[in-house]
């Protein structure tokens, strides 16, 4: 037998003994839904029956090649066709496509079932971060890489979850069929979590739905799995699956929080405020594009060191904001640029664009600051 | 003999000085056999550069972390050794081979549009040019895949237009191949050659031919409206406007799949060549071998959605498209089972051309499964975009298909240069190639399945090892095509002489030409029984 | 040196295939550089079109003097005739993708937009958008749509004509008439050019442009290469013509003229498409 197919087969059987997962992990991730369970399995099927094939087939091939060599003096036959053999190798695989069709299309039906979900989320991909939009429950929130630039570049620790950790899990109560709503602000992203078996495109302009229902609790980690542009490894997804006690207190949790925000809008901030609030914000959101230093990264992401528009003026003579200024380009975006509208919240917005102006090397003069009142009175 | 008895051929020859030496016999050439050999280097030469390509991705890949190249960067490597691979290596590796071979096989005079022959091959300069000096631009080379998913293609810079317009230059110079390549089987064949005659690579190439006029016109029309969405104001792939993402994926993979044959029909038909001539017993099937590759081409054009299985189609189109991806495997097992059914009691021997075919056959047949896992849609919401189908494509195209072409080069080189290749840096050159490649590609199967996504410049942890194995393997597998070209440059200069039938088992028009073939051959047409 | 076989002309070296590489490298680096702003892309792209021009002509003209001395036998003529097929079929797969596009914007993309049968969800993006054709999406306006009943269905009757006419233009080639082919032929291009004319109008007074959304895009795509393709068969006709008068054909060796009427009834049958599934339905 050939060495390819034994590495092969013991493989397989560090797989199936289920070992591998605890090292690395070697196969389809431990399924925690229905539908990745009987993917798993679907899998499982398929690469016997696979391997079962390959080893007859090349089980001859090999055997042929050994037996049948002019060195070992075999002359050759001459036939060259053989109708009942060939009808059969065609029907044989035919019928063994079936079979693997049958069970593959009762998963295709299930994991198209979208109705009677316990909950809805819409799910929005941006570059390159996820927007977390719970329906029913009115809590609205963006979701971040977490990892740090340091770790990236070699300068510090990789952390145990290295490039799969954010800021701002998705939490979901465990046991209840929640149903996804996908869609993209600017391009395609794809939102997948290989433990649910879920994996389905967001599409700007359109909305896909998929769901789940994960058995047990746990986190659960993956990544877009799109192209997406130059931060496209760069932006997991993380469920947290909870019982329903945590569940409702997580959403209270969240709910204080953006009350909390929009209380914030209505006082008078002092610079020094905004711009060490700004920091948090700029970097979480803004340094992707524009990089941590300001610097950019020219032509395809602006500088905001020295910008015409972080140091100009932004009010016009009616008191509203002038079209190009800094409110206008954080508030509409403009081709690439994100609009920031819908994501920010007021606070957050003034101290982006203060920060923006008073540091990253700038200090601009007229219009210094920008207070979360007046970008609540401009929205 | 000859059909036709002719009255006027006193008046041709009006510039009969001989042909051009030096530099102008290539720019000028209307041989087929020097537009082969145009073809094959520059195949050769993309191949490299590609490859080279593919070497920094697998460094920056080496460990996690980022330390060798920016994002950005890595996105235009990965982007571009895809296209270059695709459109440059192994497409015009394949066309080069249709050049020499196709008329020794058919006992033609040459291709029937020589000048247009050369048109073709003159057309992948300036498309190579706009592809590689896309990396000058500001901006950079084209950074969203091979497959240029709009609205991420809609949103970059120069460089997408450079490339754009280098695939539409590489579509005429294929459409206008493909018609040469179909006239001159249609039309100049010996008299006697019957169509159900013709050596096996000729008709997958007829095949492959009719699949390239079918579907490069497709490609064509999806970058242009690529182009009017970028610049002119079009809302094809645009919601906003009534468009849809979705649209270009559609039209791409109408393209997309036929094209994956386009690289792998020649392939097979190298391999019922090579076969057949060291198992020293004809080809097993020669019948159901035409069908099931006709099957091929025609299915090819309704399977196209299994690469966007995840977009969300209504249910009804994902059942149909996965049923008729997996019948897929039905016309290629024939394949596969019809060579077996050659080596089966044959009396074979185990040159180099032989240890790559045998080779092709175990390799892509994985290949071949993995595209069957990946066919499976439940499967696949796994699967896709993930490095599991990285594994997949190279074991088609690596070991399916490039594999194939450098089987095709040792069995034939005889034949073009005159010379013996090296036998034992040849079994070198195949040994550490196939290793090499199974050392690379392998892990990426249990990568993909763990989830590892594609096209990223970075990874967890957890895939360290076997990445890091992966760019081992790649760069023994690199190192080795060195050996390659090393192998070919001393064969052309010098080696022991070639008989005219080279192979003991070989058949065929080309092996009654002497070695290096002549200038020109079957200038009155053999007959053929 | 030009050297034939028994039955093959087969043509000596040539700077042709050259030169069409040039020329398309500069049209496509010119226009790249146009389409990106860069003043030297102007220059490039004309020097590019003219020496396309330059070796269409030639080529063309090299093509014709062989074949006017008589290079060419039955099988060359069969070659040409394959070639030109093949060609014409990769050119019914170009407008085959667009053909496309515009089948799956109207029965897949807008309905799903305007979540016609209430399943996609898409009423949270776009609200208030129902799907009609013909529609600039969602977020665009369309101001107007084209009529099949007027000019086009004038546009269609001309180019049937026109057919016609370059038939009765060949049934004169294959009788040796010469005024009847002379006159048909005529006829063909004086018809291809009122199309062109009224095609020019109704582009002129269209109310919606290129921009116009998905309808705006379909229509002005594929009537425009259309248009382009008509442009092209007119100016082949017109070189018949003076091929005609220059007595280059006669009864069994005209292979030339046919592959223009291959052509030419090749865009006809493309315009009855349009005119059916742009147009009307
Ligand atoms: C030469 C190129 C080539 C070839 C021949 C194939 C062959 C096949 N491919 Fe592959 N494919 C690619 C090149 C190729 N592919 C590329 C480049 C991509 C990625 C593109 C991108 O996204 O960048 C891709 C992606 C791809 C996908 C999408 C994956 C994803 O993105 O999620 C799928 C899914 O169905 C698929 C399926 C198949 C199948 C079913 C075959 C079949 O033709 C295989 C048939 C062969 C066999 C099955 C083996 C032999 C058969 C037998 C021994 C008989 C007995 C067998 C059985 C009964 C099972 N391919
Ligand atoms: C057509 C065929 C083809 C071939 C032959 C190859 C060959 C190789 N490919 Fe290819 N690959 C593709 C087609 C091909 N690829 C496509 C279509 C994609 C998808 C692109 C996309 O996502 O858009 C892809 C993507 C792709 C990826 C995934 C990138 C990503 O998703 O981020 C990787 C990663 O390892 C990879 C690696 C390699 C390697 C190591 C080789 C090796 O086999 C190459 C070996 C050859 C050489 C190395 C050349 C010879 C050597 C030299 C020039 C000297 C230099 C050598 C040293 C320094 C050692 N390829
Ligand atoms: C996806 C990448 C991206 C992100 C994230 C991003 N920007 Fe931008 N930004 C851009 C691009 C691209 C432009 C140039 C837009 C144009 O003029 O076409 C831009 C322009 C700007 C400008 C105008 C600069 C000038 O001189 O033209 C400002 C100010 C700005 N961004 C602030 C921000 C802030 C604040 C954030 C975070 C809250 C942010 N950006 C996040 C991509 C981004
Ligand atoms: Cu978002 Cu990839
Ligand atoms: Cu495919």
């Amino acid at each position: 037998m050939n060495k390819k197919a034994i590495f092969f087969i013991s493989m397989m059987l560090l797989m199936a003994t289920g070992n591998a997962q605890a090292a690395y992990e070697l196969n389809l991730h431990a399924p925690v839904t229905e539908i990745a369970r009987q993917i798993y399995d679907l899998h499982m099927l398929i690469v016997y029956v696979c391997l079962g094939i390959l080893v007859i087939v090349f089980g001859v091939m090999f055997y042929s090649i050994y037996a049948h060599r002019k060195s070992v003096g075999h002359q050759a036959a001459q036939f060259h066709e053989h109708h009942v053999l060939e009808i059969i190798w065609t029907i044989i695989p035919a019928v063994i496509l079936i079979a693997m069709a049958v069970p593959a299309t009762k998963t295709i039906l299930a994991m198209k079932d979208t109705t009677a979900a316990d909950m809805t989320v819409k799910v929005i991909g941006h570059q390159w971060k996820w927007e977390y939009d719970y329906v029913d429950q009115n809590v609205h929130f963006i979701s971040n890489l977490s990892t740090t630039q340091d770790q990236i570049d070699g300068k510090s620790e990789k952390g145990e979850n290295y490039l799969l950790e954010v800021d701002n899990p998705m939490v979901v109560p465990v046991g209840k069929k929640i149903r996804v709503l996908l869609t993209a602000e600017d391009v395609i992203h794809s939102w997948s979590v290989p433990s649910f078996g879920v994996k389905q495109d967001a599409i700007p302009g359109f909305i896909k739905e998929t769901w789940f229902r994960a058995d047990k609790e746990g986190t659960y980690r993956g990544q877009c799995s799109e192209l997406c542009g130059k931060a496209h490894g760069f932006m997991p997804i993380v469920v947290e699956a909870v019982s329903d006690e945590k569940y409702a207190a997580w959403i209270e949790a969240k709910n204080a929080e953006a009350a909390k925000g929009d209380a914030g809008a209505d006082k008078e901030w002092t610079k020094e405020d905004l711009v060490a609030n700004g920091k948090t914000v700029y970097e979480k959101n803004c340094a992707v594009c524009h990089q941590a230093n300001g610097a950019g990264l020219p032509p395809a992401f602006p500088a905001m060191t020295g910008s015409k528009i972080a140091l100009g003026a932004i009010w016009g003579a009616d008191g509203k904001y002038a079209k190009d200024s800094h409110v206008d380009r954080l508030l509409n975006g403009k081709g690439v640029m994100p609009a920031w509208k819908a994501q920010l919240n007021d606070v957050e917005i003034a101290s982006v664009i203060t920060y923006e102006r008073q540091a990253l090397g700038n200090a601009a003069t007229v219009d210094p600051i920008v207070q979360p009142a007046q970008i609540k009175a401009a929205r | 003999m000859s059909t036709t008895t002719t009255s006027h051929h006193d008046a041709h020859g009006h510039d009969d000085h001989g042909h051009p030496t030096g530099l102008m016999r290539w720019v000028k050439s209307t041989n087929h056999k020097d537009i082969g050999t145009m073809y094959l280097w520059f195949s050769f030469t993309m191949f490299l550069f590609a490859g080279a390509l593919a070497m920094l991705i697998r460094l920056e890949l080496f460990q996690p972390g980022l330390q060798f190249v920016r994002p950005e960067v890595f996105n235009q490597l990965t982007t571009l050794h895809g296209l270059i691979m695709i459109f440059g290596a192994i497409m015009p590796a394949f066309v080069g081979f249709a050049n020499w071979q196709v008329p020794l096989m058919i006992g033609a005079p040459d291709m029937a549009f020589p000048r247009l022959n050369n048109m073709s091959f003159w057309l992948l300069i300036p498309a190579a040019i706009l592809l590689l000096a896309s990396f000058f631009v500001p901006g950079g080379a084209a950074a969203g895949g091979w497959t240029m998913y709009p609205p991420l293609s809609v949103q970059g810079g120069m460089s997408i237009d450079m490339s754009i317009f280098a695939l539409h230059i590489l579509g005429v110079s294929s459409i206008v191949g493909s018609i040469n390549i179909i006239t001159t089987i249609f039309n100049m064949r010996a008299p006697g050659m019957t169509l159900m005659k013709m050596p096996m690579f000729v008709w997958t190439w007829l095949i492959t031919a009719y699949l390239l006029i079918a579907a490069m016109p497709v490609l064509a029309g999806a970058l242009t409206m690529l182009i009017t969405d970028r610049h002119f104001g079009t809302h094809f792939f645009n919601a906003a406007g009534g468009g849809d993402p979705v649209l270009f994926q559609h039209v791409f993979w109408f393209f997309g799949h036929p094209e994956v044959y386009i690289m792998i029909l020649p392939a097979f038909g190298i391999l019922s060549t090579i076969i057949p001539t060291f198992a020293r017993k004809p080809l097993f099937g020669y019948a159901s071998m035409v069908y099931a590759t006709a099957a091929i081409a025609v299915l090819s054009f309704v399977v196209w959605a299994h690469h966007m299985f995840t977009t969300g189609m209504p249910v009804a189109g994902q059942l149909f498209f996965m049923y008729s991806t997996m019948l897929i495997s039905v016309p290629t097992g024939v394949k596969v089972f019809n060579w077996l059914a050659t080596m089966w009691k044959g009396s074979m021997t185990f040159e180099t051309p032989m240890l790559f075919a045998v080779a092709v056959v175990f390799l892509f047949t994985i290949g071949g499964f993995s595209g069957l896992v990946c066919a499976i849609l439940p499967v696949d919401i796994q699967l896709q975009d993930t490095y599991y189908v990285v594994a997949h494509f190279h074991y088609v195209l690596f070991s399916g298909a490039a594999m194939s072409i450098m089987g095709g080069v040792y069995y034939w080189i005889p034949k073009w240069t005159g010379h013996m290749y090296d036998e034992t840096l040849g079994k070198w050159h195949f040994w550490l190639t196939t290793i090499a490649f199974n050392v690379t590609f392998f892990p990426m199967h249990f990568t993909g399945l763990a989830g590892m996504p594609r096209r990223i410049p970075d990874y967890s942890q957890q895939f360290a090892e076997f990445n890091m194995i992966s760019s081992l393997g790649a760069f023994a597998l690199g190192l080795s095509q060195l050996l390659f070209l090393y192998v070919v440059i001393k064969c052309i200069r010098g080696g022991a002489k070639a008989t005219n039938q080279v192979w003991e088992g070989a058949h065929g028009l080309e092996w009654t030409v002497p070695s290096p073939a002549p200038f020109h051959t079957f200038e009155t047409p053999p007959l053929v029984k | 040196m030009s050297q034939t076989t028994k039955n093959y002309y087969l043509p000596g070296p040539s700077f042709w295939p050259l030169i069409a590489s040039i020329s398309l490298f500069l049209l496509a680096g010119g226009f790249t550089m146009v389409l990106n702003k860069i003043a030297m892309g102007k220059p490039l792209m004309i020097a590019g079109g003219l020496s396309l021009a330059y070796l269409l002509f030639g080529w063309f003209k090299e093509v014709i003097g062989e074949s006017v001395s008589k290079y060419y036998n039955k099988q060359v003529d069969k070659s040409f005739r394959w070639g030109m097929g093949w060609f014409i079929f990769s050119e019914v797969m170009f407008f085959f993708g667009f053909f496309g596009a515009l089948f799956y914007a109207r029965n897949v993309s807008l309905p799903w937009l305007a979540d016609t049968h209430g399943l996609t969800g898409a009423h949270m993006v776009w609200q208030n958008f129902t799907a009609a054709w013909p529609s600039a999406g969602p977020k665009l306006v369309l101001e107007g749509s084209m009529k099949p009943w007027g000019l086009p269905a004038i546009n269609t009757l001309l180019l049937l004509t026109s057919g016609v006419t370059l038939t009765w233009a060949h049934w004169g080639l294959m009788k040796n008439k010469r005024n009847q082919i002379i006159i048909g032929l005529a006829l063909t291009i004086a018809l291809g050019a009122a199309f062109l004319y009224l095609q020019y109008t109704e582009y002129s007074e269209a109310a919606f442009t290129i921009k116009s959304g998905i309808y705006g895009a379909t229509f002005y795509m594929l009537t425009g290469f259309h248009g382009l393709h008509v442009t092209m068969g007119t100016i082949m006709l017109t070189i018949i013509l003076f091929r005609v008068l220059k007595g280059h054909f006669d009864s069994h060796d005209h292979f030339g003229f046919e592959a223009v009427a291959w052509y030419w009834h090749f865009v006809d049958v493309v315009w009855l498409f349009l005119f059916i599934f742009v147009y009307w339905l």
